[in-house]
């Protein structure tokens, strides 16, 4: 990447303009349901055992900051609600950003690279054929499907895990834990996280989809491009995070 | 029939870099014309540039009345439905077996049943010599069968215009001569204009109706076969002869006191030279008048020869 600031614009610019190109091109027919159906399973292949692992100590850490707060504070009894709300509503959306880009991104910024130094995507174009319409609709679809089910699995996982942490290790009670569940916590809460993995899912497929594309220079112009797409997903999605957490906030009616 | 491509005033960069400009040329309905030039002169960007893969900053490219090089992504995608390319490497998608990169055009823009496809695919496969490999993956095959099965590939829609990117690099001599022969057959049997893009003197020699060298960031010249073969133009000599002495240098160009005093030195009597006699179509092709046209001129070209010695 160019460190000029008219390279960082020219690339945004361009990577703004691929994602509209997706967006437009998400209805034309014949739907690539093939290539939806692999990748789909491709991606969740890749991320579901990770994300799981890494979702355990991640509930755990929060059970623990929490356990020893709420015992300072006197507050036991709101252990099960705090603990909740932190792996709902900022835990699992940032864990399935993290799997989705390190895990799956890399996969497809990888495996679309390799297709534009080898000169596939240009034959593609030659032959008639979209590349964006082809291969790309149908990786962020898949990469929004699966990190709206990831999210599914983190919130459970990462809930799972805090409540082993408190109420086994930390000696919790468990009735306190589960009643306290939803004195915080909504419904809407959960809503809210699974937009937001599915557009980090979009934003990651739309990156490593980009900079797949845009691969140059051999080999290590691959590796360059995966490397990029991780870092540029990263900023995004904190980004996009936060601005969606602060509407969020605005917008829904908290509790308590 | 071939369709005419007529390029004119074309000009490429990147960033600053020029890498040619002013290109004007027009390749001629259903013949085969070569384009020759030093490494790295841009060749591929040329041809990269006449299919639309790259735009040019300037001039135009006119393909039945179409300027491709303003047509909207949706439009160019139609006109490239003309054109059969064949990539260096081949460009075989590496996750389908030879069978399936072959049937990929057919069965992504025809309704052909199945049955239909595996008759053109096999067809095709058998003229280029690969019957017997249907099944192999691109990544377990040899560089020379991955350019037969491109070009296999580039020829199931029955294009208008074939491009080929360096046909003859990374082949042996006489695969070379067999795709030579291969490239001359196609042309009379499909008659559709053939753009070869090469470095390849011999291929050049033998090949082709018109001939064009790109040098110095421009088209140096581009005419009829026996025209440049004869041509007096250093670079277009120097290139043909494949020797150090004139213009083009190692590092792309030399001044000019050195090449006249280069110029100067070449003994002159090594100029007289016979044209190459050109390649025509096999034994079991039948020809089309336009080629029993070339092979009546040949054969008189050969009797003048053998009366003159």
């Amino acid at each position: 990447m160019s460190l000029s600031p008219a390279g960082a614009l020219r690339h945004s610019g361009s990577l703004f303009a691929m994602a509209l190109d997706v967006v437009r091109t998400i209805p034309r027919r014949p739907f690539q349901a093939r290539e939806f159906i692999q990748q789909a399973w491709f991606v969740a292949s890749v991320t579901i055992l990770p994300t799981a692992l890494v979702s355990i100590p991640f509930g755990a850490v929060i059970a623990l900051q929490i356990g020893s707060l709420t015992r300072q504070l006197g507050a036991q009894s709101f252990a099960g609600a705090a603990s909740v709300l932190a792996v709902l509503r900022e835990a699992s959306p940032i864990v399935t950003a993290l799997l989705i880009a390190g895990a799956g991104g890399t996969a497809i910024c990888a495996d679309l690279g390799a297709r534009k130094i080898r000169d596939e995507i240009d034959a593609m174009q030659v032959l008639g054929i979209d590349p964006i319409h082809r291969l790309v609709v149908p990786r962020v679809l898949a990469s929004m499907l699966v990190a709206v089910l990831l999210n599914g699995l983190v919130s459970v996982v990462g809930v799972a895990g805090g409540y082993f942490f408190n109420v086994v290790l930390q000696n919790g009670t468990p009735g306190a834990y589960l009643a306290s569940f939803t004195t915080l916590a909504q419904l809407s809460d959960l809503w809210a996280a699974e937009v937001k993995a599915l557009v980090f899912g979009a934003i990651a497929g739309i990156v490593a989809s980009y900079k797949g594309l845009t691969a140059k220079g051999g080999p290590k112009g691959v590796g360059d491009a995966v490397n990029q797409s991780v870092v540029i997903t990263f900023m995004l999605l904190f980004v996009t995070n936060f601005v969606m957490t602060a509407v969020y906030f605005q917008v829904v009616p908290q509790r308590g | 029939m071939g369709v005419e491509i007529c390029v004119e005033g074309l000009t490429k960069s990147f960033g600053h870099q020029v890498i040619w400009q002013d290109v004007s040329l027009t390749l001629p309905a259903g013949e085969v014309s070569v384009m020759l030039g030093p490494s790295g002169t841009g060749k591929s960007v040329f041809l990269k540039t006449l299919v639309g893969l790259l735009k040019p900053e300037r001039g135009s490219i006119t393909i039945q009345g179409r300027d491709i090089t303003k047509l909207r992504e949706h439009d160019l995608y139609e006109v490239r439905k003309l054109f059969g390319v064949l990539f260096q490497d081949g460009a075989l998608f590496g996750s389908m077996n030879l069978y399936d990169n072959i049937a990929f055009p057919l069965r992504e823009h025809t309704r052909k049943s199945e049955s239909e496809i595996r008759r053109i695919v096999l067809e095709k496969m058998d003229m280029v010599g690969l019957i017997g490999a249907e099944g192999k993956l691109p990544g377990e095959i040899s560089g020379g069968m991955r350019k037969r099965a491109g070009l296999a590939r580039a020829l199931v829609l029955d294009p208008e215009i074939i491009l080929f990117d360096e046909p003859d690099s990374g082949l042996d001599p006489v695969r070379v001569a067999y795709l030579n022969q291969l490239i001359v057959d196609l042309n009379a049997q499909i008659d559709a204009t053939f753009l070869i893009v090469t470095h390849d003197i011999a291929s050049a020699r033998q090949v082709p109706d018109n001939i064009g060298l790109l040098f110095r960031r421009e088209l140096v010249m581009f005419g009829p076969r026996a025209e440049l073969l004869s041509s007096d133009e250093p670079v277009v000599r120097q290139f043909l002869n494949g020797r150090m002495q004139g213009p083009i240098g190692m590092a792309e160009e030399k001044d000019a006191a050195q090449v006249e005093q280069e110029l100067a030195q070449i003994d002159d009597s090594a100029r007289v030279q016979q044209l190459t006699p050109r390649l025509l179509p096999g034994p079991g092709i039948t020809r089309p008048p336009r080629w029993q046209a070339i092979a009546r001129r040949e054969a008189e070209l050969h009797q003048k020869e053998v009366a003159g010695a």
